[in-house]
């Protein structure tokens, strides 16, 4: 994969950065943006907040009780066997596996949902620097026409220290 | 961003970069003593439960009380992580991974102690539910079976809750090493790059699996509890024992949260990160689940003092005065005048006062689990049937090595991974939001007063 960036130890520059591509006419998703942190208080760090999470672990949770309902009652007249007195499907204490169940699907479904929404995990090429890691900002275009660069290299130099690297 | 990012990054990372000969001389007097408690278990596997103390009418003794005891100090961590998550406390930043550690670890202890109390513990999948050839299925009316799916949800849910948080940590280290660890952590980051958008799925993810991590966490213990109050044994049939165990449990969780960091803090010096702020809050945590579990206790001793049932009345009075007795005043000094005294006033909250305290409430909880299985089994309504207990060296060695168990884990633990959740602590000091009068005492950044 080709690439364009400029790490940015300033938030507020990577934002004007993003700006200054958007205003040459790069796509959002060609613009790439990576950093060691969320950051919450700059338009660019909420780009694709929407999600489905929530709704895909509430599924989960219905998927998990629909699992702990048909095992308890299942298990219990595979082999009707009164025990204690108790009636064959005994609902109080099912509630409890109904209950654990439902969590778990909950639980399981939401990491299933992170890792297929967040493309982990991912080995493609990416748009990278291990700066990233000491607090760097990356902005950059994934894939730019080669009459562009020059274009977008000076859409991301927003100041003179800037330094902008070619993949 | 925060400028201190790179000194972040070099003070937690040191500790997986630099390696002394103390901890390999810990980790091997850790793996002695955990190695004799294997083949203590082995001994008694060959030859039968008969070497240990366990007898007519007490079949519930050592093991037992230690599975309810790991039961409880798992509580420590991801139920304490998950709720400060979701009131979105900012000292939690430093404690969350050294908390959730604890409950996994604890956990993975608490439930070998079914098996070690099996005669024949390789029948313990019969617990699992699968039909046997006779298509028999283990019964879910047994609490024994409630047991395992609550144990196996929160492992699970503890498990994710830990290691989710971990991935651009993990990313992390693979960006500052060369070498078998950039290979391995970066395998461990799965490909994560840290966009806006992974970002907001994590956190997303997290705020869902706090939400769902807590009701399965209160539900754990409760069911724990009922092993006990499902059994029409004098003493344990009560229905405030669900939440009685409960609140010991959080108890016994901080004190051994407390005890873990103020050791992390002390060997891997992390006195920038670890503040004293942090143990007193926890020392509050402390102190409030100590006047909890004495309401708790009083509430238990009131009802059966007051309803005088013969049977439940001999339980009583050999804990209050009779052969029991010492343990349970002991129980009573370690649970609540220990904390008292040394978590009541802000002079003596400090965290020598903390980590004194928490070591007497992990005695104390300890002790009352103990208090709770075995005065009860041997002292069962018709006196014909009454019987003591005292255990033997092959039962005192199990628990002493799953002592070594839980702190070799956790010592091998913060040797791999940073024990302190990095991105977090970046975003605490990025967010800059008013500080509270009792972090300003205690700056993040600052010297430690």
């Amino acid at each position: 994969m080709k690439g364009l960036y400029a790490l940015y130890s300033d938030p507020s520059e990577a934002q004007r950065a993003v700006n200054h591509l958007r205003s040459n006419g790069v796509a959002q998703r060609d613009i790439a943006i990576a950093s060691s942190e969320p950051i919450e208080e700059f338009e660019f760090g909420q780009r694709d907040k929407a999600t489905w999470l929530y709704y895909i672990a509430s599924g989960g949770g219905v998927l998990g009780l629909c699992a702990g309902t048909w095992l308890a009652l299942m298990t219990q007249t595979a082999w009707p066997l009164p025990t204690g007195g108790m009636p064959v499907v005994a609902w109080w204490p099912n509630l409890i596996i109904m209950f654990e169940l439902t969590m778990l699907g909950g639980i399981l479904a939401t990491v299933f949902a992170l890792f297929i929404t967040a493309r982990l995990p991912s080995r493609g090429a990416a748009l990278y620097d291990p700066e990233v890691a000491d607090g760097k900002i990356l902005v950059g275009v994934k894939n730019p026409k080669g009459d562009a660069i020059p274009a977008l290299t000076q859409a991301l130099r927003v100041d003179v220290h800037t330094q902008v690297k070619l993949l | 961003m925060t400028a201190a990012a790179p000194r972040i990054n070099q003070d937690l990372l040191r500790p997986l970069l630099e390696t002394s000969w103390r901890f390999y001389a810990l980790v091997l007097c850790l793996g002695a003593l955990v190695a004799v408690g294997v083949g203590a278990w082995f001994y008694q596997v060959y030859y039968g439960f008969g070497v240990t103390g366990i007898r007519w009418p007490i079949y519930w003794a050592f093991y037992i009380t230690n599975f309810v005891f790991w039961i409880g100090i798992s509580h420590a961590g991801t139920l304490i992580s998950a709720i400060l998550r979701l009131v979105n406390a900012g000292w939690r930043r430093p404690v969350t991974r050294c908390a959730e550690a604890i409950t996994v670890f604890a956990l993975m202890i608490g439930a070998l102690f079914p098996m070690i109390h099996l005669g024949r513990p390789w029948l313990f999948f019969w617990l699992i539910p699968y039909p046997s050839e006779r298509q028999i299925w283990p019964n879910p009316r047994s609490p024994l079976v409630w047991d395992f799916f609550a144990i196996a949800t929160y492992l699970t849910g503890s498990l994710l809750f830990l290691l989710l948080p971990m991935i651009p940590d993990f990313a992390l280290v693979r960006d500052k090493t060369t070498g078998w660890r950039k290979k391995t952590y970066g395998m461990l980051a799965l490909g994560w790059q840290g966009t806006p958008k992974q970002w907001h799925r994590l956190e997303s993810a997290m705020q869902i699996m706090a939400i769902a991590i807590i009701p399965v966490a209160v539900s754990v213990h409760t069911i724990v509890s009922f092993d006990f109050s499902m059994a029409p044994v004098p003493g344990w049939h009560s229905t405030i024992f669900g939440p009685y165990f409960v609140a010991g449990a959080i108890f016994s969780g901080i004190a051994a949260l407390i005890i873990a960091m103020a050791a992390l803090r002390r060997f891997l010096h992390l006195e920038e990160y670890l503040h004293p702020v942090h143990f007193q809050n926890l020392g509050k945590l402390l102190l409030l689940m100590s006047l909890l579990w004495a309401y708790f206790v009083f509430n238990d001793r009131l009802m059966i003092w007051y309803g005088n049932e013969p049977a439940e009345m001999a339980v009583f009075w050999v804990t209050q005065r009779g052969s029991f007795a010492p343990l349970h005043w002991a129980m009573i000094v370690c649970n609540f005048v220990i904390p008292l005294l040394f978590l009541t006033h802000k002079r003596v909250r400090t965290i020598t006062g903390c980590v004194i305290a928490s070591v007497a409430v992990c005695i104390g909880m300890w002790l009352e689990r103990f208090l709770i299985v075995v005065p009860a089994l041997g002292h069962k309504y018709l006196p014909y049937s009454w019987g003591s207990y005292s255990p033997q060296p092959v039962e005192i060695l199990v628990t002493i090595s799953t002592v070594a168990a839980m702190i070799l884990l956790y010592v091998l633990f913060a040797k791999f991974v940073p024990i302190i959740s990095i991105w977090e602590l970046k975003v605490g000091e990025q967010s800059r939001l008013p500080t509270p009068e009792a972090m300003r005492e205690h700056p993040l950044w600052q010297a430690n007063p």
